[in-house]
């Protein structure tokens, strides 16, 4: 199988002219902070639905010298993760790590690392539902027209709406934010605890979904305001008096699981690698 | 127990990847040959093929031995593969009124010119279980069937060709579709289809989207959620020529090879559209292979998108971009990757909106009776 990856297929799968296309529409994405360029997606050999958006993105940047760390909630070991790092190596000569800051490249699945990213890294972000609209209007047609006059009264309507029937706002993952004071953009499944990571951040951060054909991206610097009102602030995620069982930590996100034996709730960081790394900090403190 | 995140990934997922291939082969003692598949599974190979967006009968037999012999997970072993190939030519347009047709009806009238010809149908099979099959000797049963037929192999059968039954009636001014423009037309593998959608784009999209979607969809219209109920004007199955430019001089074509479609052309009512005409309006379906339904289901719902209405398959949104199998299937079979972080983040919301209930709950009580309960 890998033998037939590297005779049969070009380097990093892709044909030239398809990366060469998915490069112009990121760069487009670029230049309009939270704009969904559409593009001409194409079927990858995992599952359409499973990453394919990444890992177009990733497949057309990625190149010899580059070091990629692959993610799924935060875990490097997670199984369509491993999946996609091992696809990504079998047709590429780049090296991997499951280390936030060796990587040049991190494609994930709804987390963002807790180290911030440098300006000299990419984050890749597998996304399913591009349109943050889609919670108020089913027709593209519709939504590109709002997006177009900037009319987001329904969406806010939805979120007063809320606040009105449950008390608060009640989006968990994938909370609509707006980028650079213009365009409403879904930061893909991301936990509310990650969404302030990209706010004026140094890194870039490039949203890929593959069946829906659009790629859109928060360029470093970029302001983005999670939609809240002000008597009705932007809440993330509660994890008061709850430490990482492994590293201690309390100023991550943290998986909630329950003890296989005891049956007992217990914590521990969603993201491994950098947990890891706390640990080993810890260890050769002591 | 908890939903724990598994470790070891990478060991698991090479140990499932053998499993699979165990269970393809452990009960039995042959492996099945492609050639077998391609030649002898026809229509799961048509099915493939049309809904993979690639004509390769061989690469499509190889898919589904692969998919054990899942429809869908073969045509998208075929989308991916085929998503990987260069362009290098593009076909000139194919011509069905000159198929060598090996099956054509017409339900609209008794008799067609040139005759209504059965050819390889199910139509009239009394659907009982054939347990012979389950001895089968190759030689036997195809020697029984040619003295049937009284069929010489070795003789060459004349090529049949067939004036279109729909050009029958454009001839008498009694069909209003417009008339055929000569466009480059949507490549819906280089662009993203974009809404409203051009005609051929639709067509596109329907002639690769999976029969058992556009099935239904269609069966919805006929049966009342829709308008379009036409009459199959004719049906033909059979062997179309494909040819590309010569490269080196344009108007000289070169002959690549032929292809097997099934061509429908149904007749709707000129009521179904507002437009002052009276004349019939004709719906068009065209498929790889012999996928009679796929093309019937497919004329139904282009016309039915042509006309205005609050039905689902009126909704060009709502019928194109479900119908896809290797879309749908992706992203329905995705809820099964780990969506922990996701359940945390709405654990989380919902325990504040109970926190939030319980408080006015409780505020509510305190103010009807004036106290505290």
């Amino acid at each position: 199988m890998d033998f037939q990856l590297l005779q049969t297929y070009n380097y990093a799968f892709l044909d030239e002219g398809s990366k060469r296309e998915i490069r112009r529409a990121a760069l487009k994405a670029v230049a309009i902070p939270g704009y969904q360029v559409p593009f001409a997606s194409r079927e990858l050999p995992i599952g359409r639905g499973w990453g394919t958006g990444g890992l177009q993105l990733t497949l057309s940047l990625i190149g010899d010298g580059d070091c990629l760390k692959v993610i799924d909630q935060g875990h490097d070991d997670s199984v369509n993760a491993v999946s996609i790092k091992k696809l990504v190596q079998t047709c590429t000569r780049i090296t991997t790590t499951t280390d936030s800051e060796q990587a040049t490249i991190i494609q994930t699945r709804h987390r963002i690392p807790e180290v911030p990213l440098r300006k000299d890294q990419i984050l890749v972000l597998q996304v399913p539902e591009p349109e943050p609209l889609r919670r108020v209007e089913p027709r593209e047609k519709e939504t590109k027209r709002l997006h177009a006059e900037m009319d987001y009264s329904s969406i806010w309507l939805r979120l007063y709406e809320d606040i009105v029937r449950w008390g608060k706002i009640t989006i968990g993952p994938d909370y609509p934010a707006m980028a650079n004071h213009r365009y409403i953009f879904n930061p893909s499944p991301i936990p509310r605890f990650d969404l302030p990571k990209l706010n004026r951040a140094a890194g870039l951060y490039l949203f890929g979904a593959g069946r829906e054909k659009k790629i859109y991206a928060i360029p470093p610097y970029t302001d983005v305001t999670p939609l809240a009102f002000e008597d009705y602030p932007f809440e993330t995620e509660h994890f008061e008096g709850c430490a990482c069982r492994l590293c201690g930590s309390r100023d991550t996100f943290l998986d909630e699981i329950y003890d296989e034996r005891t049956g007992e709730k217990v914590y521990q960081c969603s993201d491994t690698g950098n947990c890891r790394k706390r640990q080993e900090g810890r260890h050769s403190d002591e | 127990m908890g939903y724990v995140a598994v470790t070891g990934g990478q060991a698991a997922i090479e140990t499932a990847n053998s499993l699979t291939q165990w269970y393809r082969l452990k009960d039995s003692d042959r492996s099945l040959k492609v050639e077998d598949i391609e030649h002898q599974m026809r229509q799961l190979i048509n099915r493939v093929m049309g809904e993979g967006g690639l004509y390769a009968p061989e690469y499509a037999a190889i898919a589904v031995k692969q998919a054990e012999g899942d429809p869908a997970e073969a045509a998208f072993l075929l989308r991916a593969y085929r998503s990987t190939l260069a362009r290098n030519y593009y076909s000139e347009t194919i011509k069905p009124e000159k198929m060598r047709v090996i099956r054509r009806i017409s339900s609209s009238f008794k008799d067609i010119p040139g005759g209504q010809i059965l050819g390889p149908t199910y139509d009239y099979t009394h659907r009982l279980l054939n347990f012979d099959l389950r001895d089968e000797d190759h030689r036997d049963a195809l020697n029984q069937i040619l003295d049937r037929l009284s069929i010489d192999p070795k003789h060459k059968s004349e090529k049949l060709t067939f004036q279109k039954v729909t050009d029958l009636l454009r001839a008498q001014g009694l069909v209003g579709n417009p008339d055929p423009q000569e466009q480059e037309p949507f490549d819906m593998t280089r662009q993203k289809l974009t809404f409203p959608a051009s005609r051929s784009a639709r067509l596109q999209a329907l002639s690769r989207g999976e029969t058992g979607a556009m099935t239904a969809l269609a069966y919805s219209s006929l049966r009342g959620y829709g308008a379009v109920h036409p009459t199959i004007g004719e049906l033909r199955v059979g062997y179309a020529e494909v040819a590309i430019a010569y490269p080196y001089d344009e108007k000289e074509s070169l002959y690549i090879g032929e292809m097997m479609l099934t061509e429908v052309e149904t007749i709707n009512s000129f009521t179904l559209n507002d437009d002052g005409a009276i004349t019939f309006r004709l719906g068009y379906g065209l498929v790889f292979g012999q996928n009679e339904t796929k093309a019937i289901a497919m004329a139904i719902l282009e016309q039915s998108l042509e006309t205005k209405g609050k039905s689902p398959t009126q909704d060009e949104e709502f019928v194109l971009l479900h119908i896809d199998s290797v879309e749908a299937n992706g992203f329905v079979s995705h809820l099964k990757l780990p969506h922990y972080i996701t359940f945390q983040s709405k654990l989380d919301v919902l325990r504040q909106s109970q926190k939030i209930s319980v408080e006015k709950k409780k505020n509510e009580t305190r103010d009807f009776k004036g106290q505290e309960v």
